[in-house]
């Protein structure tokens, strides 16, 4: 990792021919106001994004962005300014922007540099050049070929190729200096077919923190046939039922259900205001025995895994939910403070231009005993749900949503017909005590995960096992 | 030719629109000298501070500060983009570059370029859009904490609070083209909201208000917001859920805006060449019942979403209709997309400019009485409608109305339809006209939807 830092220095600060010693000067500086802890963030971000359409690719994107954060914080206050400069008078006046929440007059010390040590979650390369720009066209007229001759009911395909590639570097004044270089690509795939008139979409994608070879012959096929399969379903679904029933998820992507009915209610900022249905329920039961839910950056090459969070704290599994009984928060370094508890390293931000807040990586329910197959036998009626599209939630009263994309009519313990589209709405607070059944058969999502919190998008990571729950009100039109 | 950084431009809006145009110039001449048939920028430099303040303190001060270039460049029918917020020079040629490199070696495409040059922008009427706050941030502290302070006061249940914040930000924007055409716009944008909870026994809810504006003495008064905020968060404790039904719903005017904007997603040029939506060949069809007319404004001096030119430098016109007395009359196209339906541009790229929706003389408390039994919803949740097939379906929380009049608070329910139903089930709209956003609507009451309970 110390490599990491170098090579960091070398992306962010060389060029502007700032050193690690002029930066401790404006720490310094950000510490002679009464400021109780204070960070610089360097970021800089290569990002692109080609997309095929009508059978040709025509939109191909390059985007690069640096620059650089300072937060001061002083109590509750926090005062931030950032530059998408990165040059030493730019850097000043953030700093003396980001401290101006503060008193002149303080006496804070910088703590001495510590550097984390860990082992490499994912590779530190950059994705961009991984593959050749003629490569990756190649790649995106394949999708299209795979996808037209996978079926003819397939009338369109759109697909996009993107990579990230950012490296970031973090100086705080209680010594945490930090770097990561973290890669991303993802791989979407939209389909639309028609039969007799009636047109249907569906979406598959994948994506990891690799470079553009993750997406070989094997994984490019499946995500097309994912969405070519899943779009013929949509074209015989019926309309779908309305109330409450019995929902049996499906493993993977449907853990959004555990990002929004619990994930978000779960983030210290919330929980440090008083405004989460969580708040001050920590050794309380909050889901059923069998339950267990943790965020984890250490999975290695995840969509939301971090080798150490944007507060320079390494990256760490947390138990939040230990067999139904809630065990921890998520918390940046700024609200774990306040509360008097530790950085879980859930402390991230969308850029340089943007306020670190806690936030989740990757969260998933850990594996039960139950089959698949013995989940959906038990069901009398209701509905089987193993994919989604989006979620929201609204923390305070804890009702959340989330919309299955791919869901189907469970009939006297078997799956007989599929149904449009619908919400299924809940309570964050109780939904999890109403889990009757944990399956053996835990996922993780296939990498294209975002998580939007006021107005700040970052990837993460879900899953879970198939899970039964035995009431959720399903939002079809056949009341 | 010299290019400023961007702190010692001033805050002279003329002389910072100048200074992009000058970076403008300078990339497109770069993109010409790499042999482009055509090339296209976009330049911004924004700047501002939002604060919030949150239980009598201050939370968080934030001082904004962002610039951008996004350049395309058109090599006959091959087209690559760049952006970029680095505007030194050397990162502005090698963002050129990279834009050039991926139009050589992307495929044809025979729609493509520029919008047409008989088409552009001459005449730049003021439209009243800048308005700089002279405020400091301990200024917009200090009334943002008032309003805080009078929504806390409002009620004894009103026990918690998300804050209040004050943003004001000044946005600057050049677009140029090798038509020769050069567009330059400042405005600004100065906005209030106070997110309180409220909680008793049982419950605990929070709900928010917020008033914005080009200028700041146009903004609501904070002790509205404040009141209202107060108001919409107790309105929602202690809700039920309620039966699973087939009823009417009215939308209220806030949210009610967000079916108009489905309904021009799907009236839009992506969506119809691709066609992705359910009104593919819909010119000329019935969508709306006859009281229905859907038009755009982009002259409306001081509107959010005014402008004298489109994202292509096409001259937006004073009026345009979208749908006449229910019938689609416009779609809305960029070049690109008319170019493929072969059509002509509605002036459209970047959307949509001051969209207003024809209403009734009726106040929401007569549309309520008018609906005499049924689900008023005040908000909705979640990403449920499918522009492709039209269906409807989302989380929602609002009142349950028996005989006009609001009984109780419901929530925990879903409202579903498809939006071709809704669209035709459209039987009144009220004069609440919540003018805040682009898009703006009255409250609207639909004659019937699904909704799902317990």
């Amino acid at each position: 990792m110390n490599d990491h830092l170098s090579l960091a220095q070398q992306t962010l600060l060389e060029p502007a021919g700032l050193s690690q010693n002029d930066l401790t000067k404006i720490l310094e500086s950000i510490l002679g106001h009464q400021v109780d802890a204070a960070d610089l963030y360097f970021q800089a971000i290569w990002h692109e994004g080609w997309g095929i359409e009508d059978g040709i690719v025509k939109n191909g994107s390059y985007t690069i962005d640096r620059g650089v954060g300072v937060r001061a914080m002083c109590g509750e206050k926090t005062g931030f300014a950032y530059s998408d400069d990165i040059i030493l008078p730019a850097l000043e006046d953030a700093a003396k922007s980001a401290r101006s929440i503060a008193y002149h007059g303080g006496a804070g010390k910088l703590q001495a540099w510590q550097r984390p040590k860990k082992d490499l979650l994912y590779p530190s390369v950059n994705p961009l050049p991984s593959l050749t720009a003629t490569d990756k066209i190649a790649l995106l007229q394949k999708v299209d070929r795979l996808a037209r001759q996978k079926d003819s009911r397939v009338k369109q395909v759109m697909a996009n190729l993107s990579g990230l590639y950012e490296v970031m570097m973090v100086m705080a004044t209680d010594g945490s200096l930090a770097a990561d270089l973290r890669p991303l690509v993802r791989l979407d795939v939209s389909v639309i077919v028609e039969q007799n008139g009636q047109r249907e979409s569906a979406y598959s994608g994948c994506g990891a923190r690799l470079d553009y070879s993750m997406f070989d012959d094997e994984c490019i096929e499946q995500t097309v046939n994912e969405a070519v399969r899943q779009a013929l379903v949509a074209l015989d679904a019926k309309p779908a039922p309305a109330g409450v029933m019995p929902v049996v998820l499906g493993p993977g992507w449907p853990g959004i259900l555990l990002h929004e009915a619990i994930g978000h209610g779960l983030e210290g900022d919330f929980n440090r205001k008083g405004s989460s249905a969580f708040s001050g329920r920590i050794g309380e039961r909050i889901a059923a025995p069998g339950c267990t839910i943790v965020d984890d950056a250490t999975v290695v090459n995840r969509r939301g895994s971090l080798q150490v969070d944007d507060e320079g704290t390494p990256a760490q599994r947390t138990v939040l939910i230990e067999d139904g009984i809630l065990r921890s928060y998520m918390q940046d370094k700024f609200n774990a403070g306040l509360m008097g508890e530790k950085s879980t390293g859930n402390g991230r931000r969308e850029s340089y231009a943007h306020l670190p807040m806690p936030r989740m990586t990757n969260t998933y329910m850990l594996a039960g005993q139950y089959t698949p197959e013995e989940i959906i036998q038990s069901v009398e009626k209701g509905l089987y749900a193993p994919n989604f599209g989006g979620g929201q939630v609204d923390i305070t009263s804890g009702k959340f949503v989330f919309s299955t994309s791919e869901a189907y009519m469970i009939e006297n313990g078997k799956v007989t017909y599929p149904v449009k589209g619908a919400m299924l709405i809940g309570c964050g607070s109780d939904v999890l005590t109403k889990v009757s059944m944990v399956g053996n058969d835990l996922a993780l999502d296939s990498g294209v995960g975002i998580c939007g919190k006021e107005g700040q998008s970052v990837p993460v990571g879900v899953g879970q096992p198939t899970l039964k729950i035995d009431e959720l009100t399903v939002g079809g039109t056949n009341a | 030719m010299s290019l400023k950084a961007d702190h010692e431009t001033g805050e002279d809006p003329l002389l910072i629109q100048q200074n992009l145009a000058n970076i403008a110039e300078y990339i497109l001449n770069k993109a010409k000298q790499q042999g482009c048939s055509s090339a296209d920028v976009n330049l911004s430099f924004n700047e501002g501070f939002n604060v919030n303040v949150r239980m009598g303190g201050v939370d968080v001060v934030e001082h904004n500060r962002d610039k951008g270039a996004n350049i395309n460049v058109y090599f006959g029918k091959r087209k690559g983009t760049a952006n970029t917020s680095d505007t030194r020079t050397e990162s502005l040629d090698s963002a050129v570059q990279a834009a050039c490199d991926i139009a050589k070696l992307i495929a044809e495409d025979d729609y493509v370029g520029l919008a047409d040059k008989d088409r552009m922008a001459m005449q730049f009427p003021d439209l009243d859009l800048y308005h700089p706050w002279d405020i400091e941030p301990d200024a917009a502290i200090k009334l943002a904490l008032d309003c805080e302070q009078k929504a806390r006061d409002y009620d004894a249940k009103i026990t918690n609070s998300e804050g209040a914040s004050i943003s004001t930000a000044n946005f600057h924007h050049v677009y140029a083209n090798t038509h020769g055409f050069i567009g330059k716009s400042s405005l600004t944008r100065h906005s209030l909201s106070c997110c309180v909870i409220a909680q008793d026994a049982e419950d605990m809810q929070r709900d928010y208000d917020f008033t914005v504006s080009r200028k700041a003495e146009n903004l609501l008064a904070f002790d509205e917001v404040a009141n209202s905020a107060a108001k919409r968060s107790l309105q929602r404790l202690n809700a039920k859920s309620m039966s699973t039904c087939q009823v009417p719903v009215i939308f209220k005017a806030d949210i009610a805006k967000s079916l108009f904007s489905k309904f021009l997603a799907a009236v839009s040029g992506g969506n119809l060449y691709r066609k992705t939506t359910f009104l593919v060949d819909h010119l000329g069809k019935t969508i709306f019942p006859k009281h229905i007319t859907i038009s755009e404004h982009p002259h409306i001096l001081q509107g959010l979403g005014s402008t004298a030119f489109d994202g292509e430098g096409i001259a937006t016109l004073p009026e345009q209709v979208f749908v006449r007395d229910g019938l689609l009359e416009s779609y809305i196209l960029s070049s690109y997309s008319s170019r493929k339906l072969g059509l002509s541009s509605t002036a459209n790229a970047g959307g949509v400019h001051n969209v207003r929706i024809t209403h009734s003389d009726l106040s929401l408390t007569e549309l309520v009485k008018q609906m005499h039994r049924g689900l008023l919803v005040t908000e909705t949740m979640g990403h449920g409608v499918n522009i492709l097939t039209g269906d409807y379906s989302l989380g929602a929380c609002g009142f349950w109305v028996e005989n006009g009049e609001i009984q109780y608070p419901v929530h925990e329910i879903t409202v579903a339809s498809n939006l071709r139903d809704m669209f035709q089930g459209m039987v009144a709209i009220a004069n609440d006209v919540d003018y805040r956003s682009n898009v703006c609507s009255g409250s609207v009451l639909i004659d019937r939807m699904t909704v799902a309970g317990k």
